[in-house]
């Protein structure tokens, strides 16, 4: 068996005449998390849903874990995992509650239930909060209730839309170990996100904006294959300095942080620091080349088509 | 094997949230007991005390004892006296009276010629001999009060003048089977059985698909091996014990408070209300994957329970109602069950004897089931 375990060719989904999904074309590797980043709307649900079986491909092919969607869609159910955006457990059944339901509806042995339901309780925190309604629990405690859910099978594949938008910081941290605790153990992970800390954890992601992929890779490759010097440029009167660098075509865009300005300046131009230093008559010791962020790999190859 | 296991994990799943949602547990119980108290009592076809005027153009004793004469059937009841036939009428538009009895000034005449009276004249068709009594003016909008009050056309009138009442044989001798006492509530409860039914039947599960949907449960619960038919199953399932759990209520409580006795045997009993109980909920399984939320769903439940309750006999004899009507009542399970749960409870008729009722529920369940199991479907398109 190949270690392909998604592969998608020519994916596209309309709605209506919305183009939710135009052309995509990726593969994941066994053992890998591989993220989908993107503003909201881009396609991010549309792709994992349709990679789930859960809406059909206008056109294009997928095949998951060998089998071909969406025909072998329920063979593939019980090989899979999907922990949607919303909390989708039952707000008015225990956590333990919930966590038996689904256990009976993968069709695990009374025995096994009871093992595997104690290892989770334990492995994600839960167990203190076994026999609380889980409608009653916070953002991050149904987060993890949610992936314990989506687990409880020991799926070779977990889909996780959206999984940390209602979670705060320490917790999406946690979180993250869990999940490469799980893809150490073999897991292959697709999860979308809009969180750029976040899609640096991916071992591989892709970026997506209003359905088309505009650039995948590992974090590293983005960052070194962006077509762009990123300079920090320190000085008084930033907001109109900003004015002025955006207005250059070379200049692609530039953003204040705090008392810095960042600015993306395109490759074109062999040396940014002596270019800036030229057109806006600033100090050199004012400008430094700072290694680039995934937020500016995303800036860089998105906006083009933004309205 | 693995599809009883699931089946079973959504039954108990449906019944720890039943157990923990009390307003609906509390509907469950509350429902039949307070509409069979409202309608055991309320709904009476025997019409008594009629609100009705009169106007004595004669002012006898003659007319006086006439008067009470008529009150004492209890059919009406005199609550205001008019002097002209204006007046009258304006109270009865105005709907003060229902009725109003006109006794002309020669009442006395016209009584001791009346053929009712029997003084012994020979019968006349002389035109002078056969004039009635008195006259009634009625509202005739509402057929059941008119209906009440034509009854009256022919009171005997012996009592009257104290003479022997000497009782006329009738063309046809009555005999009235299950019911000689025309009690309407015996009737009623065994009907309400199937009201009750339908409503709460239809309402909960018609709600159940469309409530998963609307907290986002579905979505997680269509990527799990569950399948449609699993999933409609271990929906109704858990229902099948609260309809009995109603119907033991409502035909306990008709036993003791109502007396309406329960005349065929409880295992009839028991496989008929089983197969309405399954025709009603597959109903509201088919309503629950059509509707998009609980508004919805509960408005397609109304429409359904209406025609259930004015067409199927509970209120209106299905034989009166004309023949396209008929059509619409036969689709209904309601009428079906009607049918059943008033022969095996008034008649002890055996439900294998009915066996085209029968037939029909089962043969509803069974379609009922395929097409909502077919119209779920396992994505999102």
């Amino acid at each position: 068996m190949s270690d392909t375990v998604i592969r998608a060719t020519q994916l596209c989904r309309h709605f209506g005449s919305l183009k939710a999904i135009q052309n995509l074309n990726f593969e994941v590797e066994r053992g890998q998390i591989y993220g989908f980043l993107g503003p909201n709307g881009c396609g991010k649900t549309t792709a994992i849903r349709m990679l789930t079986g859960l809406l059909l491909p206008t056109s294009g092919e997928v095949e998951v874990l060998g089998l071909t969607l969406p025909r072998d869609a329920e063979k593939l159910r019980l090989k899979m995992g999907y922990m949607t955006q919303k909390f989708s457990l039952y707000d008015d059944l225990t956590v333990k509650e919930n966590l038996q339901f689904i256990a009976k509806i993968y069709g695990l042995s009374r025995h096994e239930q009871r093992s595997r339901i104690n290892e989770l309780l334990s492995t994600y925190g839960l167990d203190q909060r076994a026999g609380q309604l889980a409608g009653s629990m916070s953002g991050g405690q149904k987060q993890r209730l949610g992936l314990a859910a989506a687990t409880i099978h020991k799926p070779e594949l977990l889909f996780l839309d959206e999984p940390t938008s209602a979670v705060d910081p320490e917790n999406r941290r946690d979180f993250w170990e869990k999940l490469f605790d799980l893809s150490d153990q073999g897991t292959s992970i697709i999860v979308s996100t809009h969180y750029m800390d976040e899609a640096e954890r991916c071992h591989k992601l892709a970026i997506l904006e209003t359905g088309i992929k505009r650039a995948d890779g590992s974090p590293d490759e983005l960052m070194r294959n962006m077509g762009a010097h990123v300079v920090e440029v320190e000085s008084n009167n930033l907001r109109q300095l900003k004015q002025q660098l955006t207005a250059l075509p070379e200049v692609i865009t530039a953003a204040q942080l705090g008392s810095r300005l960042r600015v993306l300046v395109s490759d074109s131009c062999i040396d940014p620091i002596v270019f800036l230093a030229q057109h806006e008559s600033l100090d050199k010791q004012q400008l430094h080349i700072v290694r680039p962020s995934l937020e500016d790999v995303f800036v860089t190859c998105t906006g083009k088509g933004r309205q | 094997m693995k599809a009883l296991y699931r089946i079973q994990a959504i039954v108990s799943k449906e019944l720890i949230q039943l157990k923990r949602d009390r307003m609906t547990f509390g509907m469950v119980i509350m429902i039949p007991l307070i509409q069979l108290m409202l309608f055991g009592f309320a709904i009476n076809t025997n019409i008594r005390d009629i609100p009705v005027g009169v106007i004595d153009q004669s002012q006898t004793a003659l007319s006086r004892v006439l008067v009470q004469t008529v009150r004492a059937t209890q059919v009406v009841k005199f609550t205001q006296h008019f002097y002209d036939i204006e007046s009258a009428n304006a109270a009865i538009a105005r709907g003060e009276v229902r009725a109003v009895l006109v006794i002309p000034e020669d009442v006395a005449q016209r009584l001791v010629r009346h053929q009712a009276v029997g003084l012994g004249s020979p019968p006349s068709t002389d035109e002078e001999t056969s004039r009635p009594v008195a006259q009634w003016i009625v509202d005739g909008s509402d057929t059941m009060i008119a209906a009440a009050i034509k009854g009256l056309r022919n009171m005997p009138l012996t009592e009257l003048l104290r003479l022997p009442s000497n009782r006329s044989t009738p063309t046809f001798e009555v005999a009235l089977f299950y019911n000689p006492e025309q009690r309407t509530v015996v009737n009623i409860v065994p009907g309400l059985v199937g009201v009750i039914l339908t409503m709460t039947m239809i309402m909960f599960t018609s709600a159940a698909i469309v409530r998963e949907r609307e907290r986002g449960n579905l979505e997680m619960l269509i990527t799990t091996p569950i399948r449609s038919m699993e999933l409609m199953l271990g929906k109704i399932i858990p229902y099948m014990f609260i309809g009995m759990l109603q119907v033991t209520i409502i035909l306990g409580i008709g036993y003791s408070l109502f007396n309406v006795p329960i005349n065929g045997s409880l295992a009839q009993l028991f496989g008929a209300t089983l197969l309405f109980i399954m025709a009603s909920l597959t109903l509201g399984l088919v309503i629950s994957t059509i509707a998009k939320n609980q508004l919805q769903s509960m408005q397609m439940t109304i429409f359904v329970l209406l025609p259930s309750i004015l067409l199927s006999g509970f209120m209106f004899p299905y034989e009166g109602m004309p023949i396209e009507a008929q059509y619409i009542a036969e689709a209904l399970p309601a009428t079906h069950f009607m049918r059943l749960v008033r022969g095996v409870i008034l008649r002890d008729v055996d439900i294998i004897d009915m066996s085209y009722d029968v037939s029909w529920l089962a043969i509803f369940t069974v379609i009922g089931l395929i097409i909502a199991s077919l119209r779920f479907k396992k994505n999102l398109e």
